[in-house]
Protein backbone atom coordinates (compact mmCIF):
# COMPACT_ATOMS: atom_id res chain seq x y z
CA UNK A 1 0.00 0.00 0.00
CA UNK A 2 2.80 2.51 0.46
CA UNK A 3 4.82 3.93 -2.15
CA UNK A 4 7.95 2.21 -2.84
CA UNK A 5 10.48 4.47 -0.91
CA UNK A 6 14.03 3.22 -3.25
CA UNK A 7 12.07 5.02 -6.32
CA UNK A 8 10.34 7.74 -3.94
CA UNK A 9 14.11 9.98 -4.73
CA UNK A 10 13.64 9.95 -8.26
CA UNK A 11 10.46 11.10 -8.90
CA UNK A 12 9.87 13.93 -11.09
CA UNK A 13 7.62 16.77 -9.00
CA UNK A 14 5.11 19.33 -10.52
CA UNK A 15 5.34 23.05 -9.52
CA UNK A 16 2.36 22.34 -7.12
CA UNK A 17 4.50 20.11 -5.19
CA UNK A 18 5.00 22.10 -2.38
CA UNK A 19 0.95 22.71 -1.61
CA UNK A 20 0.14 19.40 -2.09
CA UNK A 21 1.83 18.23 0.53
CA UNK A 22 1.08 21.86 2.62
CA UNK A 23 -2.41 20.13 2.22
CA UNK A 24 -1.57 17.23 3.26
CA UNK A 25 -1.78 14.98 -0.06
CA UNK A 26 -1.43 11.15 0.28
CA UNK A 27 1.21 11.43 -2.84
CA UNK A 28 1.56 8.35 -4.65
CA UNK A 29 4.06 7.82 -8.03
CA UNK A 30 2.27 8.31 -11.09
CA UNK A 31 3.95 8.06 -14.63
CA UNK A 32 7.38 9.03 -13.18
CA UNK A 33 6.00 11.80 -11.00
CA UNK A 34 5.25 12.00 -7.40
CA UNK A 35 1.21 13.08 -7.42
CA UNK A 36 -1.31 13.70 -5.17
CA UNK A 37 -3.81 10.61 -5.60
CA UNK A 38 -6.00 12.49 -2.23
CA UNK A 39 -6.08 14.98 0.15
CA UNK A 40 -8.01 14.66 3.65
CA UNK A 41 -11.07 15.39 3.05
CA UNK A 42 -10.75 11.84 0.82
CA UNK A 43 -11.44 10.32 -2.87
CA UNK A 44 -15.20 10.45 -2.02
CA UNK A 45 -15.96 13.93 -0.99
CA UNK A 46 -13.69 15.10 -3.54
CA UNK A 47 -15.60 13.52 -6.11
CA UNK A 48 -18.90 14.49 -4.55
CA UNK A 49 -17.97 18.45 -4.25
CA UNK A 50 -16.47 18.34 -7.63
CA UNK A 51 -19.87 17.41 -9.07
CA UNK A 52 -21.71 20.09 -6.80
CA UNK A 53 -19.17 22.88 -6.66
CA UNK A 54 -16.03 23.12 -7.94
CA UNK A 55 -12.65 21.09 -7.61
CA UNK A 56 -8.80 21.94 -8.69
CA UNK A 57 -6.66 18.82 -10.28
CA UNK A 58 -3.03 19.57 -10.82
CA UNK A 59 -2.55 17.92 -14.25
CA UNK A 60 1.06 19.49 -14.81
CA UNK A 61 2.30 16.17 -15.81
CA UNK A 62 0.44 16.09 -19.17
CA UNK A 63 2.31 17.01 -21.85
CA UNK A 64 1.59 20.38 -23.23
CA UNK A 65 3.22 21.59 -26.48
CA UNK A 66 2.52 23.57 -29.34
CA UNK A 67 2.98 22.90 -33.19
CA UNK A 68 4.35 25.39 -35.69
CA UNK A 69 5.09 25.34 -39.49
CA UNK A 70 3.36 25.67 -42.52
CA UNK A 71 -0.10 24.59 -41.79
CA UNK A 72 0.29 22.83 -38.87
CA UNK A 73 -3.34 21.69 -39.20
CA UNK A 74 -3.37 19.54 -42.13
CA UNK A 75 0.59 18.05 -41.43
CA UNK A 76 -0.78 16.82 -38.25
CA UNK A 77 -4.11 15.29 -39.62
CA UNK A 78 -1.54 12.77 -41.24
CA UNK A 79 -1.59 11.28 -37.55
CA UNK A 80 -5.10 11.65 -36.05
CA UNK A 81 -8.44 10.75 -37.79
CA UNK A 82 -9.92 13.98 -36.62
CA UNK A 83 -10.93 17.49 -38.46
CA UNK A 84 -8.37 19.61 -37.64
CA UNK A 85 -8.17 21.39 -40.51
CA UNK A 86 -11.72 22.06 -40.10
CA UNK A 87 -11.71 23.72 -36.96
CA UNK A 88 -11.43 27.36 -36.54
CA UNK A 89 -9.37 29.45 -34.21
CA UNK A 90 -10.21 29.63 -30.40
CA UNK A 91 -11.46 25.93 -30.38
CA UNK A 92 -10.71 22.59 -29.33
CA UNK A 93 -11.15 18.66 -30.39
CA UNK A 94 -10.58 15.71 -28.58
CA UNK A 95 -8.79 12.95 -31.27
CA UNK A 96 -6.68 10.34 -31.21
CA UNK A 97 -3.07 9.57 -32.31
CA UNK A 98 -3.36 5.79 -34.22
CA UNK A 99 -0.96 3.66 -35.41
CA UNK A 100 -0.62 1.98 -38.68
CA UNK A 101 -2.91 -1.13 -37.43
CA UNK A 102 -5.59 1.33 -36.37
CA UNK A 103 -4.08 1.07 -32.47
CA UNK A 104 -4.46 4.15 -30.85
CA UNK A 105 -1.31 5.01 -29.65
CA UNK A 106 -2.37 8.16 -26.92
CA UNK A 107 -6.12 10.35 -26.66
CA UNK A 108 -5.24 13.66 -27.08
CA UNK A 109 -6.15 17.47 -27.49
CA UNK A 110 -5.80 19.94 -30.08
CA UNK A 111 -6.51 23.45 -29.72
CA UNK A 112 -6.30 25.70 -32.96
CA UNK A 113 -4.67 28.79 -31.78
CA UNK A 114 -3.73 31.58 -33.93
CA UNK A 115 -1.10 30.37 -36.69
CA UNK A 116 -0.22 27.00 -34.53
CA UNK A 117 -1.52 24.03 -32.62
CA UNK A 118 -1.79 23.43 -28.55
CA UNK A 119 -1.33 19.92 -28.17
CA UNK A 120 -2.37 18.25 -24.53
CA UNK A 121 -1.23 14.58 -24.15
CA UNK A 122 -1.56 12.26 -21.53
CA UNK A 123 1.42 12.15 -19.06
CA UNK A 124 2.74 8.47 -19.76
CA UNK A 125 2.95 8.59 -23.08
CA UNK A 126 4.13 12.24 -24.30
CA UNK A 127 7.96 11.46 -24.70
CA UNK A 128 6.86 9.29 -27.35
CA UNK A 129 3.80 11.11 -28.50
CA UNK A 130 6.56 13.69 -29.06
CA UNK A 131 9.23 11.94 -30.77
CA UNK A 132 6.20 10.45 -33.09
CA UNK A 133 4.94 13.74 -34.24
CA UNK A 134 8.39 15.27 -34.88
CA UNK A 135 9.56 11.99 -36.22
CA UNK A 136 6.65 12.02 -38.47
CA UNK A 137 6.06 15.65 -39.48
CA UNK A 138 10.03 16.09 -40.57
CA UNK A 139 12.07 19.45 -40.25
CA UNK A 140 9.34 21.78 -41.21
CA UNK A 141 7.62 21.35 -38.18
CA UNK A 142 8.73 23.12 -34.90
CA UNK A 143 7.17 20.98 -31.97
CA UNK A 144 7.71 23.25 -29.01
CA UNK A 145 7.31 21.28 -25.25
CA UNK A 146 6.31 23.47 -22.97
CA UNK A 147 8.04 21.99 -20.00
CA UNK A 148 8.03 25.14 -18.10
CA UNK A 149 3.60 25.59 -18.01
CA UNK A 150 1.81 23.99 -15.49
CA UNK A 151 -1.38 23.12 -16.26
CA UNK A 152 -4.71 23.03 -13.40
CA UNK A 153 -7.87 21.43 -14.27
CA UNK A 154 -10.58 23.66 -12.41
CA UNK A 155 -14.13 21.53 -12.49
CA UNK A 156 -17.74 21.56 -11.42
CA UNK A 157 -20.87 23.97 -11.39
CA UNK A 158 -19.41 26.64 -9.80
CA UNK A 159 -16.05 27.01 -12.10
CA UNK A 160 -17.27 29.35 -14.55
CA UNK A 161 -18.93 31.65 -11.53
CA UNK A 162 -15.49 31.28 -9.89
CA UNK A 163 -13.11 31.78 -12.84
CA UNK A 164 -15.15 34.75 -14.17
CA UNK A 165 -14.48 36.90 -11.03
CA UNK A 166 -10.36 36.91 -12.47
CA UNK A 167 -11.18 36.45 -16.07
CA UNK A 168 -14.51 37.99 -16.29
CA UNK A 169 -14.44 36.69 -20.24
CA UNK A 170 -14.60 33.02 -19.17
CA UNK A 171 -18.12 32.73 -18.17
CA UNK A 172 -19.10 33.43 -21.81
CA UNK A 173 -16.52 30.36 -23.08
CA UNK A 174 -18.46 27.47 -24.98
CA UNK A 175 -17.79 24.14 -23.96
CA UNK A 176 -14.10 22.82 -26.30
CA UNK A 177 -13.11 26.43 -26.69
CA UNK A 178 -10.30 28.32 -25.99
CA UNK A 179 -8.52 31.84 -25.17
CA UNK A 180 -5.28 33.79 -24.14
CA UNK A 181 -5.73 36.08 -20.87
CA UNK A 182 -3.54 38.22 -18.43
CA UNK A 183 -4.64 37.16 -15.04
CA UNK A 184 -3.30 40.05 -13.65
CA UNK A 185 0.49 39.98 -14.94
CA UNK A 186 0.05 36.33 -15.39
CA UNK A 187 -0.45 35.11 -18.90
CA UNK A 188 -2.80 32.01 -18.95
CA UNK A 189 -3.98 29.93 -22.11
CA UNK A 190 -7.64 28.52 -21.03
CA UNK A 191 -9.81 25.75 -21.93
CA UNK A 192 -13.12 25.53 -21.26
CA UNK A 193 -12.35 21.41 -20.87
CA UNK A 194 -12.09 18.96 -19.07
CA UNK A 195 -12.04 15.71 -18.43
CA UNK A 196 -14.67 14.92 -15.43
CA UNK A 197 -17.99 15.22 -17.11
CA UNK A 198 -18.52 18.34 -15.40
CA UNK A 199 -18.29 22.28 -16.71
CA UNK A 200 -14.96 23.51 -16.26
CA UNK A 201 -11.32 24.59 -17.60
CA UNK A 202 -8.02 23.60 -17.91
CA UNK A 203 -5.56 26.23 -17.13
CA UNK A 204 -1.81 26.65 -18.37
CA UNK A 205 0.17 29.13 -16.82
CA UNK A 206 3.65 29.82 -16.28
CA UNK A 207 5.23 26.86 -13.94
CA UNK A 208 6.65 29.48 -11.27
CA UNK A 209 2.81 31.11 -11.49
CA UNK A 210 1.03 27.99 -10.48
CA UNK A 211 0.96 27.93 -6.95
CA UNK A 212 0.52 31.34 -6.76
CA UNK A 213 -2.77 30.84 -9.52
CA UNK A 214 -4.10 27.78 -7.21
CA UNK A 215 -3.78 29.74 -4.05
CA UNK A 216 -5.64 32.10 -4.79
CA UNK A 217 -8.83 29.99 -6.34
CA UNK A 218 -8.62 28.15 -3.45
CA UNK A 219 -9.23 31.16 -1.75
CA UNK A 220 -12.62 31.05 -3.00
CA UNK A 221 -15.52 29.52 -1.01
CA UNK A 222 -16.58 27.59 -3.97
CA UNK A 223 -13.12 25.51 -4.33
CA UNK A 224 -11.07 22.18 -2.97
CA UNK A 225 -8.39 20.24 -4.32
CA UNK A 226 -9.27 16.81 -5.70
CA UNK A 227 -6.46 14.28 -6.58
CA UNK A 228 -6.06 11.60 -8.95
CA UNK A 229 -8.48 9.34 -7.07
CA UNK A 230 -11.37 11.24 -8.12
CA UNK A 231 -9.97 12.11 -11.11
CA UNK A 232 -10.79 8.55 -11.93
CA UNK A 233 -13.66 8.02 -10.15
CA UNK A 234 -15.28 11.53 -12.35
CA UNK A 235 -14.24 9.99 -15.33
CA UNK A 236 -15.47 6.96 -15.34
CA UNK A 237 -19.29 8.45 -13.96
CA UNK A 238 -18.76 10.68 -17.40
CA UNK A 239 -17.99 7.02 -19.28
CA UNK A 240 -14.57 8.65 -20.66
CA UNK A 241 -11.72 6.54 -21.54
CA UNK A 242 -8.71 6.06 -19.24
CA UNK A 243 -5.53 5.57 -21.88
CA UNK A 244 -3.50 2.07 -21.13
CA UNK A 245 -6.59 0.71 -19.24
CA UNK A 246 -9.89 1.38 -21.58
CA UNK A 247 -7.80 2.12 -24.89
CA UNK A 248 -4.13 1.26 -26.07
CA UNK A 249 -2.22 0.05 -29.20
CA UNK A 250 -4.61 -3.15 -29.73
CA UNK A 251 -8.13 -1.30 -29.16
CA UNK A 252 -9.17 0.72 -32.17
CA UNK A 253 -11.47 3.65 -32.37
CA UNK A 254 -14.14 1.96 -33.50
CA UNK A 255 -14.29 -0.64 -30.79
CA UNK A 256 -13.72 1.73 -28.55
CA UNK A 257 -16.89 3.73 -29.47
CA UNK A 258 -14.97 6.72 -30.46
CA UNK A 259 -16.12 6.56 -34.10
CA UNK A 260 -16.95 9.96 -33.52
CA UNK A 261 -13.70 11.01 -33.48
CA UNK A 262 -12.94 9.98 -37.03
CA UNK A 263 -14.57 13.18 -38.49
CA UNK A 264 -16.63 12.78 -41.29
CA UNK A 265 -14.03 14.70 -44.02
CA UNK A 266 -11.42 11.46 -42.80
CA UNK A 267 -13.94 9.05 -43.41
CA UNK A 268 -13.67 9.19 -47.44
CA UNK A 269 -9.84 10.33 -47.79
CA UNK A 270 -8.13 8.38 -45.35
CA UNK A 271 -4.52 9.35 -44.65
CA UNK A 272 -4.02 8.80 -41.05
CA UNK A 273 -2.47 5.55 -39.97
CA UNK A 274 -4.28 2.81 -39.77
CA UNK A 275 -7.60 4.54 -41.56
CA UNK A 276 -8.23 1.59 -44.08
CA UNK A 277 -8.16 -1.21 -40.83
CA UNK A 278 -10.45 1.55 -39.19
CA UNK A 279 -12.38 3.14 -42.04
CA UNK A 280 -13.25 -0.70 -43.35
CA UNK A 281 -14.85 -1.10 -39.07
CA UNK A 282 -16.96 1.51 -39.56
CA UNK A 283 -18.10 -0.08 -43.16
CA UNK A 284 -17.91 -3.42 -42.35
CA UNK A 285 -18.91 -3.35 -38.51
CA UNK A 286 -16.43 -4.95 -35.37
CA UNK A 287 -16.21 -7.81 -33.09
CA UNK A 288 -16.30 -6.50 -30.38
CA UNK A 289 -17.18 -2.76 -28.43
CA UNK A 290 -16.64 -0.74 -25.18
CA UNK A 291 -19.52 -0.66 -23.36
CA UNK A 292 -20.82 0.92 -20.36
CA UNK A 293 -21.27 -2.27 -17.48
CA UNK A 294 -23.41 -2.13 -14.19
CA UNK A 295 -23.45 -4.48 -11.72
CA UNK A 296 -26.91 -5.53 -10.05
CA UNK A 297 -25.46 -5.72 -6.71
CA UNK A 298 -23.05 -3.74 -4.60
CA UNK A 299 -19.64 -5.60 -5.01
CA UNK A 300 -17.67 -3.30 -7.50
CA UNK A 301 -15.83 -5.13 -10.56
CA UNK A 302 -12.31 -3.71 -11.38
CA UNK A 303 -10.04 -3.65 -14.17
CA UNK A 304 -9.14 -7.45 -15.41
CA UNK A 305 -12.67 -8.94 -14.60
CA UNK A 306 -13.85 -11.11 -16.56
CA UNK A 307 -17.56 -10.75 -18.57
CA UNK A 308 -19.05 -14.01 -19.18
CA UNK A 309 -22.43 -14.50 -20.98
CA UNK A 310 -25.45 -15.87 -19.01
CA UNK A 311 -24.27 -19.12 -19.48
CA UNK A 312 -20.87 -18.41 -18.43
CA UNK A 313 -18.97 -18.50 -21.14
CA UNK A 314 -16.05 -15.76 -21.56
CA UNK A 315 -17.36 -12.71 -24.26
CA UNK A 316 -15.39 -10.02 -22.73
CA UNK A 317 -13.34 -7.96 -19.93
CA UNK A 318 -13.94 -5.00 -17.68
CA UNK A 319 -11.06 -2.79 -18.39
CA UNK A 320 -12.14 0.68 -15.94
CA UNK A 321 -14.29 -0.47 -12.88
CA UNK A 322 -15.21 0.56 -9.29
CA UNK A 323 -17.57 2.71 -7.00
CA UNK A 324 -19.07 5.32 -8.59
CA UNK A 325 -19.42 8.22 -5.78
CA UNK A 326 -22.25 10.21 -7.71
CA UNK A 327 -23.88 7.07 -8.87
CA UNK A 328 -24.13 5.39 -5.52
CA UNK A 329 -22.85 2.15 -6.54
CA UNK A 330 -20.67 0.29 -9.03
CA UNK A 331 -19.90 1.07 -12.32
CA UNK A 332 -17.59 -0.54 -15.14
CA UNK A 333 -16.67 -0.36 -18.81
CA UNK A 334 -15.05 -3.02 -20.65
CA UNK A 335 -15.10 -4.99 -24.22
CA UNK A 336 -17.70 -7.47 -24.92
CA UNK A 337 -18.79 -8.77 -28.22
CA UNK A 338 -20.32 -7.31 -30.08
CA UNK A 339 -23.53 -9.33 -29.92
CA UNK A 340 -23.24 -8.91 -26.57
CA UNK A 341 -23.16 -5.04 -27.25
CA UNK A 342 -27.08 -3.76 -27.03
CA UNK A 343 -27.77 -1.96 -23.88
CA UNK A 344 -29.88 -4.19 -21.70
CA UNK A 345 -28.25 -7.70 -22.51
CA UNK A 346 -27.47 -9.52 -19.05
CA UNK A 347 -24.03 -10.58 -18.52
CA UNK A 348 -22.08 -11.60 -15.59
CA UNK A 349 -18.96 -10.94 -13.99
CA UNK A 350 -16.23 -13.10 -12.48
CA UNK A 351 -15.45 -11.33 -9.23
CA UNK A 352 -13.79 -13.55 -6.88
CA UNK A 353 -14.59 -17.05 -8.04
CA UNK A 354 -18.29 -15.79 -7.94
CA UNK A 355 -20.19 -14.73 -10.96
CA UNK A 356 -22.37 -11.66 -9.96
CA UNK A 357 -25.16 -10.71 -12.81
CA UNK A 358 -24.83 -7.60 -14.54
CA UNK A 359 -26.07 -5.23 -17.29
CA UNK A 360 -24.81 -3.83 -20.42
CA UNK A 361 -25.68 0.34 -20.41
CA UNK A 362 -25.72 3.02 -22.17
CA UNK A 363 -22.95 5.58 -21.21
CA UNK A 364 -22.47 8.40 -19.69
CA UNK A 365 -23.36 6.88 -16.12
CA UNK A 366 -24.22 10.48 -14.63
CA UNK A 367 -25.08 13.48 -16.94
CA UNK A 368 -22.77 15.02 -18.86
CA UNK A 369 -22.64 19.26 -17.62
CA UNK A 370 -21.32 21.04 -20.37
CA UNK A 371 -21.29 24.52 -21.41
CA UNK A 372 -22.70 24.78 -25.03
CA UNK A 373 -24.44 27.89 -24.63
CA UNK B 1 -9.98 -10.43 26.40
CA UNK B 2 -7.09 -11.08 24.38
CA UNK B 3 -6.60 -8.81 21.10
CA UNK B 4 -3.82 -9.74 18.51
CA UNK B 5 -2.97 -8.07 14.87
CA UNK B 6 -1.77 -9.52 12.38
CA UNK B 7 0.60 -7.68 9.21
CA UNK B 8 -2.49 -7.36 6.89
CA UNK B 9 -3.93 -5.10 9.59
CA UNK B 10 -6.38 -6.87 10.75
CA UNK B 11 -7.19 -7.37 14.15
CA UNK B 12 -8.91 -10.65 16.40
CA UNK B 13 -9.95 -10.05 19.90
CA UNK B 14 -10.58 -13.27 21.56
CA UNK B 15 -13.10 -14.12 24.41
CA UNK B 16 -13.50 -17.85 25.65
CA UNK B 17 -13.43 -19.21 22.30
CA UNK B 18 -14.49 -16.95 20.14
CA UNK B 19 -13.16 -14.48 18.33
CA UNK B 20 -14.09 -11.07 16.70
CA UNK B 21 -12.11 -9.89 13.39
CA UNK B 22 -11.80 -6.73 11.50
CA UNK B 23 -9.14 -4.52 9.90
CA UNK B 24 -7.29 -1.85 12.00
CA UNK B 25 -7.32 1.96 12.40
CA UNK B 26 -4.22 2.16 10.14
CA UNK B 27 -5.79 -0.44 7.06
CA UNK B 28 -8.87 1.57 6.93
CA UNK B 29 -6.69 4.90 6.56
CA UNK B 30 -5.31 2.76 3.86
CA UNK B 31 -7.69 2.39 1.67
CA UNK B 32 -9.80 5.46 2.08
CA UNK B 33 -13.39 5.77 1.68
CA UNK B 34 -14.85 2.01 1.93
CA UNK B 35 -17.90 1.48 0.03
CA UNK B 36 -18.44 -2.37 -0.22
CA UNK B 37 -17.73 -4.95 2.13
CA UNK B 38 -17.78 -8.97 1.23
CA UNK B 39 -17.71 -11.39 4.21
CA UNK B 40 -18.12 -15.13 4.78
CA UNK B 41 -20.37 -17.23 4.97
CA UNK B 42 -21.79 -17.95 8.27
CA UNK B 43 -21.09 -21.54 9.43
CA UNK B 44 -17.69 -21.40 6.73
CA UNK B 45 -14.67 -23.50 7.89
CA UNK B 46 -11.79 -21.41 7.47
CA UNK B 47 -7.93 -22.11 8.16
CA UNK B 48 -5.67 -19.75 8.71
CA UNK B 49 -4.84 -17.34 5.91
CA UNK B 50 -7.51 -18.53 4.23
CA UNK B 51 -9.57 -15.70 1.97
CA UNK B 52 -12.53 -14.81 4.39
CA UNK B 53 -14.04 -12.12 1.93
CA UNK B 54 -12.87 -8.58 0.60
CA UNK B 55 -13.23 -5.08 1.37
CA UNK B 56 -13.16 -1.97 -1.07
CA UNK B 57 -12.89 1.54 -1.01
CA UNK B 58 -13.10 3.76 -3.77
CA UNK B 59 -9.80 3.24 -5.04
CA UNK B 60 -9.04 -0.49 -4.65
CA UNK B 61 -9.85 -3.68 -3.49
CA UNK B 62 -8.44 -6.07 -0.82
CA UNK B 63 -8.92 -9.27 0.59
CA UNK B 64 -9.72 -10.09 3.64
CA UNK B 65 -7.91 -13.29 5.37
CA UNK B 66 -8.75 -15.37 8.52
CA UNK B 67 -6.06 -14.29 10.96
CA UNK B 68 -6.63 -18.02 12.60
CA UNK B 69 -8.57 -21.12 11.87
CA UNK B 70 -12.17 -21.42 12.99
CA UNK B 71 -15.57 -21.84 11.62
CA UNK B 72 -17.52 -18.76 11.04
CA UNK B 73 -20.44 -18.30 13.35
CA UNK B 74 -21.81 -14.57 12.87
CA UNK B 75 -21.39 -11.51 10.21
CA UNK B 76 -21.66 -8.10 10.76
CA UNK B 77 -24.34 -7.42 8.36
CA UNK B 78 -24.87 -4.16 9.12
CA UNK B 79 -21.93 -3.44 6.55
CA UNK B 80 -23.78 -3.89 3.44
CA UNK B 81 -25.95 -1.05 3.94
CA UNK B 82 -23.17 1.14 6.08
CA UNK B 83 -19.82 0.28 4.88
CA UNK B 84 -18.42 3.37 5.94
CA UNK B 85 -18.71 2.21 9.58
CA UNK B 86 -15.36 0.45 9.04
CA UNK B 87 -13.78 3.90 8.72
CA UNK B 88 -15.75 5.50 11.30
CA UNK B 89 -15.22 2.78 14.12
CA UNK B 90 -12.78 0.11 12.57
CA UNK B 91 -12.16 -1.65 15.64
CA UNK B 92 -15.76 -1.38 17.34
CA UNK B 93 -18.76 -1.52 14.91
CA UNK B 94 -16.86 -2.15 12.11
CA UNK B 95 -16.18 -5.58 13.03
CA UNK B 96 -16.51 -8.05 10.31
CA UNK B 97 -16.91 -11.62 11.22
CA UNK B 98 -16.53 -14.00 14.63
CA UNK B 99 -15.00 -17.18 14.42
CA UNK B 100 -15.04 -20.35 17.22
CA UNK B 101 -11.81 -20.96 17.06
CA UNK B 102 -10.33 -24.47 16.14
CA UNK B 103 -6.79 -24.15 16.85
CA UNK B 104 -5.78 -21.31 19.63
CA UNK B 105 -2.40 -22.33 19.35
CA UNK B 106 -2.30 -20.33 16.41
CA UNK B 107 -3.01 -16.89 18.12
CA UNK B 108 0.42 -17.15 19.65
CA UNK B 109 1.95 -16.23 16.37
CA UNK B 110 0.15 -13.28 15.81
CA UNK B 111 1.50 -9.54 17.22
CA UNK B 112 0.26 -8.05 20.38
CA UNK B 113 -0.79 -4.29 20.51
CA UNK B 114 2.76 -2.80 21.43
CA UNK B 115 4.37 -5.51 18.64
CA UNK B 116 2.03 -3.97 16.07
CA UNK B 117 2.97 -0.31 16.63
CA UNK B 118 6.36 -0.88 16.25
CA UNK B 119 5.31 -2.58 12.92
CA UNK B 120 3.58 -0.13 11.86
CA UNK B 121 6.43 2.50 12.81
CA UNK B 122 9.10 0.50 10.97
CA UNK B 123 6.22 0.84 7.80
CA UNK B 124 6.43 4.74 7.90
CA UNK B 125 10.23 4.11 6.61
Amino acid sequence: MSADQSSERHLKTTPLDTLHRELGAKMVPFTGYSMPVQYPAGVLQEHLHTRSQASIFDVSHMGQARLRGDNPAKAIESLVPGDIQGLPSGKARYTLLTNENGGILDDLMVTRTGDHLYLVVNAACKEADFKHIADNLGSGYDLEILADQALIALQGPAAAEVLSRFIPAARHMLFMTAGSFNWGDVSCFVTRSGYTGEDGYEISIPADQGEDITRILLGENEVEMAGLGARDSLRLEAGLCLYGSDIDTTTTPIEAGLTWTVNKCRRESGGFPGADIILKQINEGISRKRVGILPDGKAPARAHTEITDESGLEIGEITSGGYGPSVGGPVAMGYVNIEHAVPDTAVNLKVRNKLLPARVVKMPFVKQNYFTG
Amino acid sequence: MTIKFTEDHEWISVEGDIATVGITAHAQDQLGDIVFIELPETGAALDMADEAGAVESVKAASEIYAPVSGEVTDVNSDLEDNPGVVNSDPMGDGWFFRLKLSAPDELDSLMDEDQYKTYLEGLDG
